[in-house]
C-alpha cells in the first residue's frame, strides 16, 4: 500500500477552492436563459415583448411628460404644446372636483364626503381583517352606513339615529323570537322596525334642525362619488338580501321557495340597463310628481335588486357544494335551523362563495356607470356630458377616459388582491 | 269599508294629478323654482360651466321664463335628460318644460301630446369632411364612407337623400356624438354627417379646423325648440311669449345695455307694451307688467344670447344664417305684441 503511495506523482493534499459555476449557469445570465430565452419560440416571444413595451413607451411616455397642467382649455393646451405630442392634463386640473364629487354639490362641503370615504376604511377594517381586531371594533362598522348618511346628506341627525334604533329594536325583537322560529324572528325584526320607523318618522319632523350639517338633496351628487355610493350601498344590501334568497330558494316551504325562485329567475332574466330604465322612465308615471322617492334611491333599489339575485345564485352554489354530512351534523348536535345555518353551513358556504361574491362586486361596481344613460352624472356621465359639452374642453377624450379607468382599476384591483388575500386566510387544508 | 277609502284615495290622487296638470303656472309659482328639463351636456346649448352653473342657448330660454315667473333666473331645478328620457320627464310632469335642441316634428306635436312653443334655433343637416378630399358639394359624395349616429332621424335623412340623388354610400354606425369625432378623425369614414350647429362645435374642437370643410347642402329641416305638455294652453302661451319676447326684443332694438333707460317709457307703443309701461300684457299671462323686461335682462336679446353662447365671437363659430331676423333676410318672425 504505501508502496503505491510513494509511486504517486501528485498527491493532493487539501481540497480545491469552490470554483464559481459557469457564467451562463449563474446570475443574471442564467436567470435570463431560464426565463427569458429558455426555447426557439420563448425567444420570440420575449423579443416580441420587448418591442410592445418599447413601442408603448416611447408612445406615451412623450404623451404623458409633455402634458400640460395649467392651461384654461383645450385650444391653449394646443397653443402651449405648439404641434409636440403632449396630453392636455389641465381637463383634470380645472375639473377635478366636479370628475370627484359631482357638479352641483357644493365645494365648501366636499370636506364631508372625503371624511365618510376615509371612515369608510375605518369601518371595513374590522370586518375585512377579523384576525387583525378585535370583535368589539365591528361596533364602528355598524354605526358606519348611518355616520356616513348624515356626513354625506346633511340634515338632522335625528334621521340616521332613530334608523340606527330601529336597526337595535329589530335585533332584540329578532333575538327574542328566534326561539320559537327563525321565520317568526325575521318577520318580527322587520315588523317591529318599520313599526319604530313609522312612529319616529312623526319625531323627526319636529326635530329638523337638532344637530343638523346642511342638507344636499341626492340629485346633487354625482362624480366618482355617486359611483362608490352606489357600489358601497349596493354591494353591502345585496350580500344579506341575497344569503337570504339563497337560504329561501333551498327552503322546504313552498311560498318562501317559490318567492325567491320567482324573484330570482326574473331578475337575472332582465338586464340592468331596463331595470334602471325602469327606476328612471316608468316609475315616474306611476309616482306623483312631487313624491319624495328620489332618482338614487330608486337606482339603489334596482341595483342592490339584480346585485342580490346574482349573489342568491353564487351562495347557493356555496350551499349545494358543501356535502350533505355537514347539515346532518349540524342536526345531530340539535341545533335548530337558525343555528345551524349561523354556525355551520353559512361559514363554510361563504367560504367557498368568496370568488363569485368579489366576482359579482367588482363587476357591480364596474355596472354603476350605466346610471350615466339615464341622465345621472356620475364619473362616465360627468365626462360624457358636462365636460366634453363645455366648449372649452370638447374633443378632450384620452385624459378623461385614462383617468376614470385609472380610479375603477385601482378600487377593482383592490377588491381583488384583498379577496386573495382572504382565501388564503381561510384556507384550511393545509394543501 | 276600506275597499272603498282605498278607491276613495286613489281617486283623489287621479283628481290631485289632474289639477297639478292643468296648472303648471301655479304649481310653479307655489314651488318656488321651475323645472326645466336640458340636455346632459352640448357645447354652446346645455352644459354646467367649471362653477357648476348652467350655461348656453337652451339654458337661456330657461332662464328667461323663470326669470318672468318668479323674478329669479336662478330659480330653476335643471334636470338632465337624454334623447331616451326626454319626453317621458315631460309626460309624467318631472319637469315642466323641456328646452333641450329637440326637432318640432308632427309627431312629437301630436301623437306624444306636446306643444311645440317656437323655435329657438334652425337646425339642419349638413356634411363634414376633411379638406385634403377635395369635396366642394354633397352631390360629389358617390361611393363615401359616412359616420352615422344610429337610431337618429339624421340617419333617415342620409338615406333620403343619397336615394334621391341617386348616390351610393356606406354607413359607418357610430353610437355617440364623441365616439364618431374619434372616428372620423382617425379616418374610419370620409364624411361626417349630423346637424350643422353640432358639426360646427365639433369642428371647432379639432386640432386644426382649418382643415375640414362644412359642406353648403343642408339636406333637411330641423327647427329646434321648447316644448311643453298638451293641455295647459295658459303655460304653453307663457313659454311662447317669453321666447317671442327674446326675438321681439332683438327686432326693437332692447337690448341688455338699454332696456332700463327704454322701461321708463318710449315714443314706440310696441316697446312699451313689452316693456310693460302701456297696456296689460302681463296680466292676460298671469304675470305683471314686467314679466317681459326680466325675461329680456337675464342675458339679453335673441341676438345677444345667439352671439354670447354659439356666435362667432365663441369656439362654435355659427353664423346666424336661418336664424337672422326676418327683417334681414332670417327666419325669425315674432308674432306682434299687441
Amino acid at each position: 500500500m504505501s508502496d503505491t503511495h510513494s509511486q504517486s506523482a501528485f498527491v493532493r493534499s487539501e481540497i480545491l477552492p469552490e470554483a464559481p459555476p459557469p457564467v451562463r449557469e449563474r446570475g443574471i445570465v442564467k436567470w435570463f436563459r431560464e426565463n427569458l430565452f429558455s426555447s426557439v419560440a420563448n425567444t420570440i416571444l420575449t423579443l416580441a415583448a420587448i418591442w410592445a413595451v418599447y413601442y408603448l413607451i416611447t408612445a406615451t411616455g412623450p404623451w404623458l411628460l409633455n402634458g400640460v397642467w395649467t392651461t384654461s382649455s383645450l385650444s391653449e393646451c394646443r397653443d402651449v404644446l405648439d404641434g409636440r405630442t403632449g396630453a392636455c392634463f389641465s381637463v383634470l386640473a380645472e375639473r377635478w372636483n366636479q370628475l370627484i364629487f359631482g357638479f352641483k354639490y357644493p365645494d365648501e362641503l366636499y370636506w364631508r364626503p372625503g371624511l365618510a370615504f376615509v371612515l369608510l376604511f375605518v369601518a371595513l377594517a374590522p370586518l375585512l381583517f377579523a384576525k387583525v381586531f378585535p370583535r368589539k371594533l365591528l361596533v364602528l362598522t355598524a354605526i358606519y352606513p348611518f355616520l356616513a348618511f348624515y356626513l354625506i346628506w346633511g340634515g338632522t341627525i335625528m334621521v340616521p339615529v332613530f334608523a340606527l334604533l330601529g336597526f337595535v329594536v329589530g335585533f332584540f325583537v329578532y333575538k327574542r323570537l328566534v326561539l320559537q322560529s327563525a321565520s317568526m324572528g325575521l318577520l318580527g325584526a322587520v315588523v317591529s322596525a318599520l313599526v319604530f320607523w313609522y312612529v319616529t318618522g312623526f319625531l323627526t319632523g319636529y326635530m329638523s334642525n337638532f344637530l343638523a350639517l346642511e342638507p344636499v338633496p341626492s340629485r346633487d351628487m354625482g362624480g366618482f362619488m355617486l359611483n362608490m355610493m352606489l357600489g358601497v350601498i349596493c354591494v353591502s344590501l345585496s350580500l344579506p338580501i341575497g344569503i337570504l334568497l339563497a337560504l329561501g330558494r333551498q327552503s322546504t316551504m313552498p311560498i318562501i321557495k317559490w318567492i325567491s325562485v320567482v324573484f330570482i329567475e326574473f331578475i337575472r332574466g332582465v338586464p340592468l340597463i331596463t331595470l334602471l330604465f325602469v327606476a328612471n322612465v316608468v316609475l315616474a308615471y306611476f309616482l306623483p310628481p312631487e313624491s319624495s322617492l328620489d332618482l338614487i334611491l330608486r337606482v339603489i333599489i334596482m341595483i342592490t335588486m339584480f346585485a342580490s339575485a346574482y349573489i342568491a345564485e353564487v351562495i347557493r352554489g356555496g350551499l349545494a357544494a358543501l356535502p350533505p354530512g355537514q347539515y346532518e351534523a349540524a342536526d345531530s348536535l340539535g341545533l335548530d335551523y337558525a343555528q345551524s345555518m349561523q354556525l355551520v353551513i353559512l361559514p363554510q358556504a361563504l367560504k367557498i362563495s368568496i370568488p363569485g361574491i368579489v366576482n359579482v362586486s367588482v363587476g357591480l361596481f364596474k355596472d354603476t356607470t350605466l346610471v350615466s344613460v339615464i341622465s345621472m352624472f356620475d364619473l362616465v356621465g360627468m365626462i360624457r356630458g358636462p365636460i366634453l359639452g363645455a366648449a372649452e374642453w370638447n374633443g378632450v377624450y384620452w385624459e378623461l377616459f385614462g383617468f376614470a379607468a385609472l380610479l375603477f382599476f385601482i378600487v377593482c384591483y383592490s377588491i381583488s388582491q384583498y379577496s386573495q388575500w382572504l382565501e388564503r386566510q381561510l384556507r384550511t387544508d393545509h394543501a | 269599508m276600506k275597499q272603498s277609502v282605498f278607491f276613495a284615495a286613489v281617486t283623489a290622487a287621479g283628481l290631485s294629478a289632474g289639477a297639478a296638470a292643468a296648472g303648471t303656472l301655479d304649481d310653479v309659482k307655489a314651488r318656488g323654482t321651475l323645472n326645466c328639463g336640458v340636455t346632459t351636456g352640448l357645447v354652446g346649448f346645455a352644459a354646467p360651466n367649471a362653477n357648476g352653473e348652467w350655461e348656453g342657448f337652451d339654458v337661456a330660454v330657461c332662464r328667461a321664463v323663470a326669470a318672468a315667473v318668479l323674478s329669479d333666473p336662478t330659480a330653476i331645478e335643471f334636470v338632465p335628460t337624454t334623447g331616451k328620457t326626454r319626453f317621458t320627464a315631460l309626460a309624467s310632469g318631472e319637469i315642466d318644460m323641456l328646452a333641450r335642441n329637440t326637432t318640432w316634428t308632427f309627431t312629437r306635436d301630436v301623437d306624444l301630446k306636446f306643444e311645440f312653443t317656437g323655435v329657438n334655433y334652425y337646425d339642419g343637416q349638413g356634411f363634414m369632411v376633411p379638406k385634403a378630399l377635395g369635396v366642394s358639394s354633397a352631390k360629389e359624395l358617390d361611393g363615401a364612407t359616412v359616420c352615422i349616429q344610429t337610431g337618429t332621424t339624421t340617419e333617415l335623412n342620409l338615406a333620403d337623400y343619397f336615394r334621391k340623388n341617386n348616390m351610393d354610400y356606406e354607413p359607418v354606425p357610430i353610437e355617440t356624438n364623441a365616439e364618431s369625432q374619434q372616428q372620423y378623425l382617425a379616418g374610419a369614414c370620409d364624411v361626417y354627417t349630423t346637424d350643422r350647429s353640432g358639426l360646427a362645435a365639433t369642428r371647432a374642437s379639432f386640432e386644426t379646423p382649418s382643415d375640414h370643410v362644412i359642406l353648403p347642402e343642408t339636406i333637411s329641416k330641423e327647427p329646434l325648440g321648447p316644448l311643453v305638455r298638451h293641455g295647459d294652453n295658459e303655460w304653453g302661451d307663457l313659454v311662447r311669449w317669453t321666447l317671442n319676447a327674446l326675438i321681439a326684443a332683438e327686432e326693437l332694438g332692447i337690448t341688455s345695455a338699454n332696456i332700463e333707460e327704454l322701461a321708463k317709457g318710449t315714443n314706440r307703443p310696441e316697446v312699451n307694451r313689452l316693456l310693460g309701461t302701456e297696456g296689460t300684457l302681463g296680466e292676460m299671462l298671469g304675470l305683471d307688467k314686467e314679466w317681459a323686461k326680466r325675461a329680456i335682462m337675464v342675458g339679453g336679446n335673441y341676438g345677444e344670447l345667439f352671439a354670447k353662447n354659439i356666435g362667432e365671437s365663441t369656439p362654435i363659430g355659427l353664423a346666424r344664417g336661418l336664424n337672422a331676423q326676418w327683417t334681414e333676410g332670417g327666419l325669425l318672425y315674432a308674432p306682434p305684441f299687441r
